[in-house]
């Protein structure tokens, strides 16, 4: 640290899912000023794409609107999309953070009016929902997105569009010449919360992910069971739109398994329990078989599991399916041997989730080679023991280990803290 | 305040001017309101359109600006003039965007957007703040175990006093049993060296830390920034003023004697985890009845108590972790030593799987089944899920109990507090209702015990010296958590925070992590203090209520109903505010029977007026007249969306957000129908177990005013139906136009309220 305290007092968050957003607004609120990057065009990350979260069955846009409104009351807060960080220089007090930010194509003056998108012709697979729709070339995230202002899609520049949108939007916003560009920012200590992303169902080959619309991901359930998502929030069955009534939640879908995800992803069982939820309140007549290895339902999340367990169309089945493969009438079939009775099963159902696991986003990409260390899984982990003393760079939520939501939000708070006291000087 | 110079700035963006005239709207701050000062833009948020506004404050020409544009939601930043105060009426996503263009309903509605925000700058001043004088920067935490020693360390390190409380006659708590920890570090596997004598050493050796141990609190009074703490400490009472609280009381195990099914009691070798770790020292296992023979064959029993509905009825979490490591140690001294664990579900979430990886490489051999019986011979039957049959272990040297956790929500050394007192301990909430959602209620009864049963006995842990009792609020199965996933740090007592496992079952790594959270949260619950502005969620509001002690009739209303405590009582039942510990909700405005709660920029009378500046029409011309009070965190955004998918709802409501329904008092119901309103919706957030109300109980609060406000239309004559109360979540975007169109159907087909007009 330079003489005379740090040169930075700035705490640089990179990633503005529910743990960066934890971590700027709280180390803003304890009187630090904060740059929130965020790699995409608005905040909330994974959880932004979750209907609910167990096991209140509550929307994530609830606790996200209190702390968008906290940032937007708070000018300690800077908060830049579409920015990733290419590198980082320096040490604790005053680290040079280079960073890249891809072309919105839109300034901060739009006013999400909509115009632009009322003239945009192209159709670009919709990030918001996993690619299971599309959106206009030019769009809004979603209709919580904050910051609430349109995106250009890099293809209805290459399409064109660019003089078109411009001369549709009455407030100047739109730039279709923006250009990639890299500047630097000063930071006095930086808090890593780059999240995850769901394990490549691809991979698990067995489990014929891609020769079925009818099987999904868990994080695709979360979508089709959203008000907001390519079905309304109607359950269906991709491939021909009819409802989906019987459901097979597959857990462990690449997590405990050595081949690909060690670790537990410990948020699968939970969240397939919730899915159980989302099927049986739509559809009386539903049933959903849940095969499993250990539900771990921990702590009063045990009452959650409880409660769904009591349900008898609900089907709880340990076993880890051998396989997956498509019947004759076009219905994925899940196959393999019961654990406890020994049975083989070939069962066939409407939709098949696969309950894969979270892998952190550091994997591919940069990654801060100072203070944190990377485990062999890719999740960043403290040099030693938690301390804070030494250097200025920290993790939390996901990006440091396979986290639920509160945990998530508890270690970027003990990281603003860490962070804090690395930039206050002495 | 006296001299309230507001101007009116109206845009016509965003498809404003096409939607209403917004020439005719100028008009009306002029001939309406006698405000001077009224100009329009095209784009208001343009550095032009602020350019406009800021030139009129710096000139003096106002000091409040009524900005009629798009929801106050966004833009926040843009119409922001350094704590010049700023009113918003929204033209855009709840009329331009969710009415029909150049209609009389839509102009009719649009005006009075325009009017209710000149009303409400009527009655709006900049708040006039209370900070905390002579404001004490001290983190006391309760507590010296891991948790506790983590806390005191990361407040020291921030630059804070810390005053480091434990009962007992030394520092460390249950770790200081512990021969070695679960891994938290990469690769994961191998247990690791306890650290608690270092922890404690540099706790001790910290000149910014005082500990004091053999030291029980008997009062705590005050707010943050400055906590009046008694403690008895060697027979005589010391007095310490503190910042904020940090309480890390941890946990104790689950009573053994309790499960006497799993053959605790019937031999000295029927043991717990935690009297197991007394016996991992150094060396060989020894078995604990003759202390001669080596103990070879162990059986470990998971889940004694825990996922339990005639006990614990949560899983404790640790309890996988720490079979799996006293296995290890065990094996690591004796190869040749045989581990049973018998699990009906084996917990190793995240990393921690690496660590079971690594036990049963190690030969640790895991059964999954259900114990039937456990002998005082040393015999454990169980039934084996995977083989079908019950299975006998006989002769084993030791039966290991894994007990789990009961958190120190209480103090186990003191008595509980008088009944009185303990109405308050329990809160309302029940976890296992979590899946009763639109209609599945997985039909089955409650398979999990109410937490009531479960609260530990003993007593208060800082007996506050609060109206509403002693205890921080008691969550389900006994743990002093938060009830929200987003805000795990939330509490109802602010400048009070729990970490650690009283909160939830957690390990030490997980405690140490927690520990810094509440700190940080302990740290601005001080800061806040010191500039008389609130905390979470309305972080920064300098408002506070005030109440006309001249009017009140000392009902107590207000400090019962208060969901944070805030609110105290002199003896002759004064009610006395506490600021610091105040969250701003206004519940207790809404609970006043003679309105004399207000704050500078919210009152009764503020809306009272925002409700009488509406124009409502007479009967004979047939446009209804609907008001929702729309709760602002959660059924105002969800509405606000509605407009933003350009979804369409009835011209006759008129929308007032509101800081929480805890806030509506019943005289803006009377006033609304006295007004000539056909009807009445208030909107706001689920009440109830799985409560989403970001004020605790504040829209439960509403629920229960309104279940009585049917006398009331009675005595006037009117159908109860026109009162009503919804609960939506924001995620209600899709469905909110249909809710309002509905009722605004079943208003239509009632006659018009017969007060319109007089």
């Amino acid at each position: 640290m330079p003489q005379g305290g740090p040169k930075s007092q700035t705490i640089l968050v990179v990633g503005g899912g529910i743990a960066g957003i934890t971590a700027a607004i709280e180390a803003a609120e304890t009187g630090y000023d904060v740059v929130l990057l965020e790699k995409s065009p608005s905040l909330g990350g994974r959880v932004t794409k979750f209907n609910r979260y167990f096991p209140k069955l509550c929307h994530p846009t609830c606790g996200l609107e209190i702390n968008y409104q906290r940032i937007k009351k708070n000018p300690r807060v800077k908060l830049m999309t579409m920015c990733e960080v290419t590198g980082i220089a320096g040490a604790k007090g005053d680290y040079t953070v280079s960073v890249k930010r891809t072309p919105r194509f839109v300034n901060d003056k739009c006013t999400a009016c909509g115009d632009c998108k009322d003239v945009s012709d192209t159709a670009v697979a919709n990030a918001y929902n996993y690619g299971l729709d599309k959106v206009k070339g030019a769009y809004l995230p979603h209709e919580h997105a904050f910051p609430m202002r349109y995106v250009i899609a890099p293809e209805a520049i290459a399409a064109g569009e660019g003089d078109k949108l411009k001369a549709a939007c009455k407030y100047g916003a739109i730039e279709p010449d923006q250009k990639e560009e890299t500047f630097d920012l000063n930071a006095g200590a930086i808090i890593w919360t780059t999240g995850w992303k769901p394990y490549d169902a691809a991979k698990l080959d067995t489990y014929a992910y891609n020769e079925s619309p009818d099987i999904i991901n868990n994080v695709e359930m979360e979508r089709l069971a959203a008000h907001d998502g390519p079905t309304g929030g109607k359950i269906l069955r991709p491939s021909d739109n009819e409802p989906a009534k019987k459901v097979a939640l597959i857990q462990c879908a690449g997590s405990r398994d050595n081949n690909h995800l060690a670790y537990c992803s410990r948020i699968c069982c939970l969240g397939s329990l919730k899915h159980a939820a989302y099927v049986r309140e739509q559809y009386e007549d539903a049933q959903v078989d849940i095969y499993y290895i250990d539900i771990r339902a921990h702590d009063k999340l045990e009452a959650f599991h409880a409660k769904i367990k009591n349900d008898p169309q609900v089907h709880f089945i340990k076993s880890k399916p051998g396989h997956i493969k498509i019947g004759e009438d076009g219905r994925p079939l899940v196959c393999g041997e019961r654990t406890i009775d020994r049975e083989i099963y070939e069962e066939p159902y409407d939709l098949v989730v696969l309950a894969t696991g979270m892998q952190p986003s550091a994997v591919k990409g940069y990654k801060p080679e100072v203070g944190v260390m990377e485990d062999e899984y890719g999740f960043l982990v403290p040099k030693a023991n938690g301390a804070a003393d030494g250097e200025g760079i920290f993790s939390a939520g996901v990006a440091s280990g396979p986290l639920d939501v509160s945990m998530s939000v508890q270690s970027a708070t003990a990281a603003a803290l860490r962070a804090i006291q690395a930039v206050r000087g002495s | 305040m006296s001299d309230r110079k507001p101007g009116v700035y109206l845009c016509k963006g965003c498809g404003i001017g096409e939607a209403v005239d917004v020439g005719e709207l100028e008009k009306l701050p002029a001939s309406e309101f006698k405000i001077g000062t009224c100009k329009t833009h095209d784009a208001l948020c343009s550095d032009e359109g602020v350019a406009l506004i800021k030139a009129d404050i710096d000139g003096g020409d106002i000091n409040q600006a009524i900005i009629g544009a798009c929801s106050h939601r966004v833009m926040t930043d843009k119409f922001s003039f350094n704590g010049t105060p700023v009113i918003r009426a929204n033209l855009r996503e709840q009329v331009a965007w969710s009415q029909p263009a150049g209609e009389e309903d839509t102009q009719m509605l649009a005006a009075d957007q325009v009017r209710m925000a000149m009303a409400q700058a009527s009655k709006t001043d900049a708040p006039s703040s209370s900070a905390v004088q002579e404001l004490v920067q001290t983190v006391m935490i309760v507590g010296g175990g891991i948790t506790g020693l983590t806390a005191a360390l990361e407040a020291a390190k921030s630059g804070h006093k810390a005053l480091l409380v434990e009962r007992s006659d030394k520092l460390g708590g249950w770790a200081n049993k512990w021969s070695k920890r679960m891994p938290h570090l990469p690769p994961y596997r191998g247990v690791e060296e306890n650290h608690v004598g270092k922890l404690i050493a540099e706790v001790e050796a910290h000149g910014d830390i005082t500990v004091m141990t053999d030291t029980m609190i008997t009062k705590t009074s005050g707010a943050p920034g400055k906590f009046e703490v008694t403690m008895a400490h060697g027979g005589s009472d010391k007095i310490e003023m503190i910042g904020a609280i940090v309480v890390a009381t941890g946990w104790r195990p689950y009573d053994a004697s309790k499960l006497t099914h799993l053959g605790y009691g019937a031999s000295p070798d029927i043991v717990t985890g935690v009297e197991l770790e007394d016996m991992l020292g150094d060396g060989k296992l020894m078995r604990k009845s003759d202390g001669q023979k080596e103990a070879k064959y162990i059986a470990f029993i998971q889940c004694a108590g825990s996922r339990d509905p005639d006990h614990l009825p949560y899983c404790s979490s640790v309890c996988c972790g720490v079979s799996i490591k006293q296995s290890l140690q065990i094996k690591r001294e004796n190869p040749d030593a045989s581990c049973y664990v018998i699990f009906d579900e084996l917990r190793t979430p995240g990393t921690a799987e690496e660590f079971y990886r690594e036990a049963q490489e190690a030969g640790v051999i895991f059964m999954k089944g259900k114990v039937k019986s456990v002998g005082g011979d040393m015999s454990v039957v169980y039934e084996d899920d995977l083989l079908g049959q019950e299975v006998p272990l006989n002769g084993l040297d030791m039966i290991v109990l894994a007990t789990g956790m009961v958190p120190n929500s209480t103090n186990p050394d003191t008595e509980a507090a008088e009944e009185e007192m303990n109405k308050y301990l329990i809160s309302d909430i029940n976890p296992a209702a979590g899946v009763s959602v639109a209609g599945y209620t997985g039909d089955t009864p409650d398979p999990v015990k109410r937490p009531e049963e479960s609260i530990p006995p003993g007593g208060s842990i800082l007996n506050l010296q609060y109206r509403q009792g002693p205890h921080i609020p008691i969550l389900a199965d006994g743990f002093s958590d938060s009830h929200y996933i987003c805000f795990p740090y939330e509490t109802r007592r602010t400048g009070i925070y729990t970490c650690g496992p009283v909160r939830r079952p957690m390990d030490m790594a997980e405690s140490a992590d927690d520990a810094a959270g509440a700190v940080l949260k302990a740290i601005q619950a001080i800061r806040s203090a010191g500039e008389g502005a609130s905390v979470h969620p309305r972080t920064g509001d300098l408002s506070f209520p005030k109440i006309g002690h001249d009017i009140c009739t000392k009902c107590r209303r207000c400090t019962v109903e208060c969901p944070f405590g805030a609110i105290d009582e002199e003896e002759d039942g004064k009610p006395v505010i506490n600021e610091s510990r105040c969250r701003r909700c206004g519940t207790c405005m809404g609970a006043c029977p003679v309105r004399t709660i207000s704050f500078d920029n919210y009152s009764p009378s503020m809306v009272g007026d925002m409700i009488k500046a509406i124009d409502v029409p007479d009967e004979f011309e047939e446009k209804p007249r609907i008001i929702i009070f729309a709760c602002e965190n959660d059924a105002y955004p969800a509405l606000d969306m509605a407009g933003i998918n350009r979804q369409q709802w009835s011209a006759y409501v008129r929308v007032i957000p509101v800081r929480c329904l805890g806030s509506v008092t019943m005289l803006w119901v009377s006033t609304a129908l006295e007004s000539g309103f056909d009807g009445i919706m208030l909107m706001g957030c689920k009440s109830g177990d799985d409560y989403q109300c970001h004020f605790i109980k504040g829209s439960g609060i509403a629920k229960e005013r309104m279940s009585k406000v049917g006398a009331t239309l009675k005595s006037m004559a009117l159908e109860e139906e026109r009162v009503q109360m919804e609960e939506v979540s924001i995620a209600d975007s899709h469905s909110v136009a249909k809710v309002i169109n509905k009722f605004a159907a079943t208003i239509g087909d009632m006659d018009p309220n017969p007060f319109k007009g007089f």
